[in-house]
């Protein structure tokens, strides 16, 4: 992380402080498809245990950056620093093996593979044996399965009851939405990742539910030690959960700072609800 | 972790036992209907207690069985087929089953292997021809076939669904005109490659069907044993992960393009093997033997059998096989198929009784009624002899009208059964009963008269028409696991 600082791209973009321990860094990031710019010129800085909350009225491009920064989508400029190195045009496979997991905003489970299965598959990057191996059942790949499964079960039960035992052999199609999106954590959880970005993960929950993301996001942060990225539209859970927050509109970054701070910023305020009201009423 | 139970039921149950739920009693009701009807389905579930391999070694002892109990002469030949195609069938699981990319190139891999087989085990190539030790041959064209197989994935990197599928089909038919066109003097052309070598099995040649059956067997369950292994190692749930989501296995830190060239080179080499070994059985290879035709029949087999299960797969090429080759292909057995094939039908989907009573009596009496009719209008309308021979052949002497022009009147009843047919599934209930004893009828009609003298065409429509069944009754397959669509 600390290389971060010896980077000369990453100068005088943010206080020195920061720069020591800052897992991602999006500089003057930009994206066009054709015409259409969907990102320009974004800058976004995730802190070591830190948890950023990406708000922005729908379009905005919150999705976007996730997939510029998990290399679903290549940055036409700018650069995406992780732990101080530029892992901008590199795959999504290898970028996931460097420590940057991801949900999906639309469920993207494995959805005709048991619970196990969905978590264990996702430890494929930090595993390393042959398929010849597997099939002599040789030391190291039995090792291997030993470890994936062990972490499978550590990860699983981060969320105690919900996905308790009993779940993990059924196909993940069978699991309610609230419990999908939960093994979609826990399957990013799988490939041991240092930044963890998550897209609306409280989308179709119910209170309760919700409050138990609030929860689990704070301690996938403690516990941990997680750096998390968060898209949401629940401004409970932002407000409760966020250190930072961060709020886009049409690709471009209009407020940043505490949840107090960007909620009030009239460019926000502008953004969700259109300018002026006011000037609205009268015509109204 | 246990070898027979690659997932096992982990961890205690939580201390208040499981509550169930809305969506777990969903997700039980689900898994039970993954299993086959009645009986079936509870043998289905008692063979599951056992181990996967007891099972496998089981089935295999019991093929292997079958020529000490006098299979014989066509028969074998009939299980060396299918047998072929099962180990084909399970090979192409990989890709297809499993992977979720669409082979339609699939049957040139097996070609590949038996071309390459036959170049080095005969006396093809140079003055005294190359003849290598079986040992070092079919290792060789399997690695081969399998690097060719890396190169035809290639495309798989940006085509996915049809496009791949369009453009391994044009793989496979470049193979055919390939092999009849080009270096005639070495592939042999049209004339292909004869005097191939026999394999040899620790020295020993293997020289009678009954050796090259029981090599398959031993060679099928070894591969599906190794392929099983594989399915529930890291490689496996890679394959699938591609198949389910691409973008997420991508982002879960799975190199698709990868694992999709591996899936497309371990099905090539599965190919190339039973390519090598079919060579040797048939001492020869032609360009024919290696056409789109084939294919369909592997991929009748996995989807019957149900992609994405070994020993579905297996299952349903075996089956489609021995009803293909074995069973349609005499005017006796074909007709016990089908007469048996319509009983048990009408037997197992007409209820209450009544209804069944009603309808077989009415067809019964429909056709006597029917024959009494034509031959007292003229006796050319009952001149014809019937093709069915035997018990069956006489039980229905005096029943099915077969004209003395049966051709061209069994051609006229063909386009009324497909009409009547298509009628049947449209048409309500209670007009369902009343059109099902003309339609019965017409069917044995044309059985007698046109489809049982055709074989060679016979045979496919029946193909054609157990899979329309099969998509209805049971989508997933014989031994396949029901999958959902992401809708996204």
């Amino acid at each position: 992380m600390s290389t971060g600082a010896t980077e000369p791209g990453t100068a005088g973009l943010s206080g020195a402080g920061a720069r020591e321990d800052a897992v991602l860094q999006l500089q003057s990031l930009s994206l066009s498809f054709g015409g259409l710019r969907a990102l320009s010129e974004l800058d976004l800085r995730v802190g070591g245990g830190e948890v950023v909350s990406l708000i922005g009225p729908n379009g905005a491009g919150k999705t976007t950056v996730f997939n510029v920064i998990t290399g679903v989508y290549e940055p036409s400029a700018g650069d995406v620093l992780f732990a101080g190195k530029s892992i901008a045009g590199l795959v999504p496979h290898t970028i996931a093996r460097r420590g940057i997991a991801r949900t999906f905003q639309s469920l993207r489970l494995f959805l005709n593979m048991s619970v196990m299965e969905n978590v264990m598959a996702a430890t494929y990057g930090h595993t390393k044996a042959m398929p010849w191996e597997s099939v002599l059942r040789l030391p190291r790949a039995r090792r291997e399965e030993r470890e994936a499964r062990a972490l499978a079960t550590d990860v699983l039960s981060f969320f105690g009851q919900r996905l308790a035992g009993y779940r993990w052999d059924q196909p993940a199609y069978s699991l309610s939405y609230a419990n999908r999106r939960r093994l979609e954590i826990a399957r990013a959880l799988a490939t041991q990742p240092r930044l963890l970005l998550l897209d609306e993960p409280a989308a179709g929950m119910n209170p309760t539910e919700t409050h138990e993301i609030t929860e689990l996001i704070a301690r996938l942060c403690t516990e941990r030690e997680l750096s998390i990225l968060v898209i949401e539209h629940d401004m409970h859970v932002v407000a409760s959960c966020s250190d930072r927050v961060v709020a886009l509109d049409h690709g471009v970054k209009i407020a940043e700072g505490s949840f107090d701070a960007v909620a009030n910023h009239p460019a926000v305020v502008e953004a969700y609800l259109g300018r002026d009201p006011e000037a609205l009423s009268d015509a109204g | 972790m246990s070898l027979d139970s690659p997932l096992p039921p982990a961890g205690p149950p939580p201390p208040a036992g499981p509550q169930v739920g809305a969506d777990e009693w969903v997700a039980r009701e689900a898994h039970r209907r993954e299993y086959l009807p009645s009986w079936l389905g509870r043998a289905q579930r008692q063979a599951e207690r056992v181990g996967w391999w007891p099972r496998l070694a089981l089935a295999g002892l019991a093929a292997a069985a079958l020529p000490l109990i006098g299979l014989g002469g066509f028969q074998l030949q009939v299980g060396i087929d299918a047998l072929v195609v099962a180990l084909l069938a399970v090979g192409l699981n990989i890709t297809v089953g499993w992977t979720g990319l669409l082979d339609l190139g699939y049957v040139a891999f097996f070609g590949c292997g038996a071309y390459g087989f036959a170049l080095v085990s005969s006396g093809q190539v140079g003055a005294n021809g190359i003849h290598l030790p079986s040992y070092l041959s079919i290792p060789l064209v399997m690695l081969a076939t399998a690097a060719l197989g890396v190169l035809v994935g290639l495309p798989s990197r940006r085509l996915v669904g049809d496009y791949l599928a369009i453009v391994t089909l044009f793989f496979g038919e470049a193979f055919v005109e390939f092999t009849n066109n080009v270096a005639p003097n070495t592939l042999g052309g049209p004339n292909g490659i004869v005097g191939i070598d026999p394999i040899s099995v620790f020295g020993h040649p293997i020289t009678s069907n009954t050796g090259y059956y029981l090599l398959l067997v031993v060679v099928l369950v070894v591969t599906m044993a190794v392929l099983r292994l594989l399915e529930f190692s890291r490689t496996g749930r890679a394959w699938r992960a591609v198949r389910e989501d691409p973008l997420a296995a991508g982002s879960m830190t799975i190199p698709v393009d990868r694992v999709k060239l591996m899936a497309f080179a371990f099905g090539a080499a599965v190919a190339a093997l039973a390519g090598s070994i079919f060579a040797a059985q048939q001492i020869s290879v032609f360009p024919t033997d290696f056409d789109t035709p084939f294919l369909i029949l592997i991929y009748a087999g996995l989807i019957l059998g149900g992609a994405g299960s070994i020993a579905g797969a297996a299952t349903g090429a075996l089956l489609i096989m021995v009803i293909y080759d074995g069973l349609l292909r005499s005017p006796t057995d074909s007709g016990y198929l089908f007469y048996g094939l319509i009983l048990l039908t009408l037997v197992v989907k007409l209820r209450p009784w009544r209804r069944l009573g009603l309808v077989l009596g009415a067809t019964l009496a429909l056709g006597f009624a029917v024959h009494a009719i034509a031959a007292a209008i003229s006796a050319r309308a009952v001149a014809g002899s019937l093709s069915s021979t035997g018990w069956i052949g006489s039980a229905l002497r005096d029943w099915v009208i077969v004209p003395a022009n049966a051709a061209t009147a069994g051609n006229w009843g063909f386009v009324a059964l497909v009409c009547l047919l298509i009628a049947l599934v449209q048409v309500s209930s209670r007009t369902r009963t009343i059109l099902l004893p003309p339609t019965l009828y017409l069917a044995a009609f044309v059985w007698e008269t046109r489809l049982s003298v055709e074989p060679a065409v016979t045979r496919q429509l029946l193909i054609g028409a157990i899979l329309i069944v099969m998509m209805n009754a049971r989508p997933q397959g014989l031994l396949g696991q029901r999958r959902v669509e992401a809708i996204t």
